[in-house]
């Protein structure tokens, strides 16, 4: 199989924590494209958060901020209070719309927009949580010919949010989160190795 | 161009024509999700399609506009915000006799509101006079009445608190069964008004603007001629205060502010940067 993607969008919710700790640090420095994050938390949590996936990954991690050009080996988590929207020139917006799923950031705007920009080469990725947000998101990515993954929810700490993705019957592969990274790094080297 | 693209351009343009709204330099992603969100809510099948009810039914134009920019807003929005400007802003203006201050982006009013309040516990609200401007008269009016639903009071009690808030809020509204209505005396100095940004020119010789939530919804141009049309609005040593998440960085005025509290984007205007140019030339 062959995949040639430009970005990767992640969602979580509950036990995200955990999840991101997890799965950031197994990413390689060199990873092709960029992983943009919304994580579901409280605005204000922000710095600690980062700075400690950060610490730990061989990606930047960074706060998505407004306008920013979306660059690769960098993963951007959405900023706490706003929604993080995509635009065609690559860069970041934010917005303060009405919570969506009851959650701002929410997953759903990300996909949406990264969909409409990304089409085929974007990776959509659902991982542990409480809520459906993220479910309509997968349903776009996937019109638009991208790929989507949810995490096993099995390996999830919270179930509901990958049980409503596969739900969708847009969800490609159910994948452990440990072999997230390592499954969409042979994806590009295989692209690579084809091309 | 696409086709969506294609629809959108000529949405834009129509509505422009008519009614002289301007939304070409708007950020994309937002502006095209809020347009989805009226297509869907309108029951047509395309957003081309929208383009005839939209010229000629008036109603049919105001609601697509409350729906395509976002009023979402709260009192005392980012408590960590207004309580920097208690501390770090009011004991500059408290050195004037007479201050000039203009909110902008207003919505519903919360935030001028907010800003009432703090300036009357600070006692400056007496010598302000507060222009309190957005391009959507249907907010502004809902402004102008300062009622709000019952459940928002908990949110704005929260955050006067944590903003350093001095009294007891109950103080400042009154209760009825579903709605709270804000002390009329806090309108005396406010003057409601209608503002383009994307359009309209400046507001002078202010001492202090809030721009809070509104330059997100704007393509860099745009932020870069209303981040000019504050700084020509603003008096040197006014200040500027924009939401928790927005830049000058990009911005052709940058070098004329300087930040008192960068985290919570209050600057400060240093110099007048046209005044600078002509004297380089
Ligand atoms: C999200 S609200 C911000 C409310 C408040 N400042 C806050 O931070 O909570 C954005 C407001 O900007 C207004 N707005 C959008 N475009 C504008 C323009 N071109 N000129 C003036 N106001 C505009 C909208 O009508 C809306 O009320």
């Amino acid at each position: 199989m062959k995949v040639d993607f430009s970005a990767v969008v992640i969602g979580v919710s509950a036990g995200g924590f955990q999840a991101l700790h997890t799965l950031l640090p197994l990413f390689p420095k060199a990873f092709p494209s960029p992983v943009i994050v919304v994580q579901h938390r409280m605005a204000g949590e922000d710095d600690f958060f980062i700075d400690s996936l950060n610490n730990k990954s061989r990606l930047t991690v960074k706060e998505a901020e407004e306008k920013e050009e979306i660059r690769p080996g960098t993963a951007y988590i959405a900023p706490g209070g706003y929604h993080l929207l995509v635009e065609k020139d690559h860069t970041f917006s934010l917005s303060v719309d009405e919570p969506v799923c009851y959650a701002r950031p929410s997953i759903d705007v990300l996909f949406e927009t990264a969909a409409r920009v990304y089409g085929s080469h974007l990776v959509g990725i659902i991982l542990t949580g409480a809520n459906s947000d993220g479910s309509n998101g997968i349903k776009t990515i996937k019109q638009g010919s991208g790929l989507t993954i949810a995490q096993d929810p099995e390996t999830a700490e919270v179930n509901l949010m990958p049980l409503s993705a596969i739900a969708t019957h847009c969800i490609d592969f159910i994948l452990p989160l440990e072999e997230i990274p390592s499954f969409l790094t042979n994806l590009v080297e295989d692209t690579h190795d084809n091309s | 161009m696409n086709n969506e693209e294609i629809e959108i351009n000529i949405l834009l343009n129509a509505i422009q024509l008519k009614y002289g709204y301007d939304f070409t330099q708007y950020a994309d992603a937002s502006l095209t999700r809020r347009i989805h969100k009226s297509l869907a809510d309108s029951g047509y099948n395309r957003i081309s399609e929208m383009i005839t009810p939209l010229i000629h039914d008036k109603e049919f134009f105001n609601v697509f506009l409350n729906n395509l920019t976002v009023n979402v807003t709260e009192m005392f929005r980012d408590p960590p915000f207004f309580h920097n400007l208690r501390e770090k802003v009011i004991p500059y203006l408290k050195t004037f006799p007479f201050i000039k201050v203009w909110s902008v982006g207003v919505a519903t009013g919360e935030e001028v509101y907010s800003l009432a309040i703090l300036l009357k516990e600070e006692g400056l609200y007496d010598k302000a006079l507060i222009y309190a401007t957005d391009f959507n008269d249907t907010v502004l009016e809902a402004a102008q009445k300062g009622i709000y639903p019952a459940q928002s009071i908990k949110t704005s009690t929260r955050n006067y608190q944590k903003s350093g808030g001095k009294h007891s809020f109950a103080t400042y509204y009154h209760a009825d069964y579903d709605s709270v209505i804000f002390d009329r005396a806090l309108k005396k100095n406010i003057v409601f008004a209608n503002h383009n940004l994307a359009t309209d020119g400046v507001f002078g010789e202010m001492n202090l603007i809030l721009c809070r939530n509104v330059l997100i919804y704007f393509n860099r141009e745009l932020q870069d001629r209303v981040l000019k049309l504050f700084h020509d609005s603003l008096r040197t040593n006014g200040f500027l205060c924009l939401g928790t998440r927005e830049t000058i960085d990009f911005s052709t005025v940058v070098d004329a502010f300087v930040p008192i509290k960068k985290r919570l984007r209050i600057f400060q205007k240093k110099r007048d940067q046209t005044q600078e140019i002509s004297d380089e030339g």
